[in-house]
């Protein structure tokens, strides 16, 4: 059995899951990123996920077009961010509890407008998914190949985003105009920066990639929606932008991490591997809460996370 | 154009008692875009909505059996923002709770009802409270952000039940998570004949009244306001804020861990995976709605039981899925948060 788990098949197909596994969290995190960076903590990421995966199945199914539902998914994220920002940004309520409301409404409404579309059915409808797409050559390479270079096109993307983030966030003006948004809003609108309206922008963006985060895990992940489909993976993103310093390649380390562990407790189970895999889903949590404690010494949380911006109240 | 905050004069007394009302009611109307859309009549909707939780004493009955654990959530919420210790984590505390509830009741053999009772009450609130205490204590002493780490915290805690129930409080011959039943003499007494109506309803209700209790007429509610309101000005005062707040997790985590006993030992009577469908962060919406005052939150409590229960009923009548309480659930708590803002503040919205 142990030969079993250091065999070549074994290993390939556990790369192949953990950044299969990662990608939904790949996108949510880099999402919530760009939001935090901007100085807004958007707790409404697991109610706007599933509203993507609800939403992503719905257009899917019935357009008979994958991507036509990736697309509808983005624009329900950037639809239930728009709702945050109202709330959140324009009306300056507190960010916790808005993104807990939001969380909450979409959650039910996204389980609303699946059961009014198709009721409780004995099966499930579903979508022919997605398929694994080879890139050439690459994914001939041995071991690493067939794991990283065969996978969903989405996930492709995920990655394409990592590196597109990084660098509008720290090498272009819009970037320095979103850390500083984030940073010091008011410093940001003496110098004629719009703060409510970066901050709406930002937080309309990160909901469309929550949205395809969402989709990937009806369209591509599985081929149905089931009410638990998210479960969760939402406020795993959220504790990846800590655990990653709200730096986009190193909240992708985390979602790697999470990845693994997910990919390799399915795996010995399909072994027949008797193995708590509930003590293998702890962990992200854990590590990110040792994470927690280090950010509180370093500091590195955007000074104006949580504050909302009102600019009569300056100093108070 | 843009919005615009100006501060306003507080409202008088009554407006703490209208901005709820006033709130339930928008979203009483708000709810009907869905209802409709369902191709539901408004009024029947309405109609078996109440009186599938309302219409007879069973159904009275049985939306205090659903109000009870939402009363204990709530209050443990509430209890805990009063102080600004931002416990998103009554769904671990509950679990906690009913893990420790279980524990005990599928073991004590032999224990009399009049010791095992309240030992199980105590133990679950014990639990709950000390899961609360983790995240106090890494506040405190760590500076860590309490809102994430509550909320992480439920995860460990869901997980932590999860491996309980695949390994040594699994049922010997089940396949599913399931833990055996507890005995007989550790389930709560069920009070009126023909229904659900546990001793966890009358305990709720003291609940509140404790908590009121703490809130107005004790040192440490005072205390506990004081963090809340300024914690610098609270310790330059001379209160040992830190202490303030760990008593705060301990009570708030407390309440949210009987919530899990009474699951366990009122409706359940074994422990299981999905014990709670989400009390801890409905506790939240609650709080907020009953606008952090204890009986606020009984109050709110008897109206999302009311939603909860009576939309079952409008489901079997008019075909609206009963999804349809999570969606009134979040719309209260959007259209109460920008209520209670109308209350601090002017809103306008000006053109430039």
């Amino acid at each position: 059995m142990i030969n079993d788990i250091f065999s070549v098949t074994f290993i390939a197909g556990l790369i192949g899951a953990t950044m299969r596994m990662a990608t939904p969290i790949i996108f949510a995190m880099l999402g919530e990123v760009i939001t935090e960076r901007s100085g807004v903590l958007n707790l409404g990421i697991e109610g706007t996920m599933l509203m993507g995966a609800m939403t992503g199945f719905l257009v899917a199914l019935n357009s008979g077009s994958l991507w036509l539902g990736v697309a509808a998914a983005a624009v329900v994220g950037m639809i239930m961010s728009l709702l945050m920002a109202v709330l959140a940004v324009y009306l300056g309520l507190s960010q916790h509890v808005s993104g807990l409301g939001i969380t909450l409404f979409a959650t039910g409404l996204a389980m609303f407008i699946y059961r009014l579309q198709f009721g409780s059915p004995t099966v499930p409808p579903t979508v022919v998914p997605f398929a694994r797409i080879s890139i050439p050559v690459l994914s001939s390479i041995p071991i690493l190949g067939e794991g990283i270079f065969r996978q969903y096109s989405l996930t492709f993307f995920a990655w394409l985003l990592i590196p597109v983030v990084s660098i509008v966030l720290y090498k272009t003006k819009v970037g320095l105009k979103i850390r500083t948004v984030g940073e010091n809003p008011f410093a940001a609108d003496t110098v004629g920066v719009n703060v409510n309206l970066t901050r709406t922008l930002c937080l309309v963006t990160g909901g469309a990639f929550m949205g395809v985060g969402g989709a990937f895990l009806t369209l591509a992940h599985q081929n149905m929606f089931l009410l638990d489909v998210v479960g969760g993976r939402g406020w795993v993103a959220v504790a990846m932008v800590i655990f990653g310093n709200w730096d986009p390649v190193k909240g992708t380390i985390g979602a790697l991490i999470f990845g693994l562990l997910d990919g390799l407790q399915l795996r010995l189970q399909n072994m027949g591997i008797q193995i708590p895999f509930d003590l293998f889903l702890m962990i992200p949590y854990l590590i990110t809460i040792i994470a927690l404690v280090g950010v509180s010494r370093k500091a590195s949380v955007p000074a104006g996370l949580l504050k909302p911006y009102r600019r009569e109240e300056k100093g108070g | 154009m843009r919005i615009q905050l100006t501060k306003r004069q507080p409202l008088p007394t009554w407006s703490r008692i209208a901005i709820p009302v006033g709130a339930i009611v928008t979203t009483l109307i708000l709810a009907a875009i869905p209802i409709l859309a369902a191709g539901g009549n408004l009024w029947k909707s309405y109609y078996a909505l109440f009186y599938g939780a309302l219409g007879t004493r069973f159904n009275i009955l049985e939306t205090f059996v659903k109000s009870s654990p939402l009363m204990f959530t709530g209050l443990a919420v509430a209890f805990a923002f009063r102080a600004k210790f931002w416990n998103i984590g009554a769904e671990g505390q509950l679990l906690a709770g009913a893990i420790v509830a279980t524990w005990i009741g599928v073991y004590a053999v032999g224990v009399p009802s009049i010791i095992l009772l309240p030992t199980i009450m105590i133990g679950g609130f014990l639990a709950g409270g000390s899961w609360a205490v983790v995240p106090a204590l890494l506040k405190t002493r760590l500076k860590v952000d309490d809102v994430v780490s509550t909320l992480l915290l439920n995860f460990v805690m869901a997980h932590i039940m999860g491996a309980l129930l695949f390994g040594p409080l699994q049922k010997p011959d089940a396949s599913w998570p399931i833990s055996e039943q507890i005995v007989e003499a550790a389930r709560y007494p069920i009070l009126l004949a023909k229904s659900r109506f546990h001793l966890g309803i009358p305990l709720a209700f003291l609940a509140v009244l404790v908590v009121w209790f703490i809130n107005t007429k004790t040192v440490f509610g005072f205390r506990a306001k004081a963090v809340g309101v300024n914690i610098k000005a609270a310790h330059f005062g001379g209160i040992n804020t830190t202490s303030v707040i760990i008593k705060t997790a301990l009570i708030s985590g407390g309440l949210a861990g009987l919530a899990g006993v009474g699951e366990v030992a009122a409706i359940q009577y074994h422990l299981l995976s999905d014990i709670s469908p989400g009390y801890g962060y409905t506790g939240i919406v609650i709080a907020m709605l009953g606008n952090l005052h204890p009986v606020g939150v009984m109050f709110s409590a008897i109206f999302f039981s009311i939603i909860n229960v009576g939309s079952q009923t409008m489901s079997r009548m008019t075909g609206v899925p009963s999804y349809i309480s999570g969606v009134m659930e979040g719309m209260a708590l959007i259209v109460m948060l920008v209520f209670l803002l109308m209350n601090e503040y002017k809103i306008r919205v000006v053109r430039k």
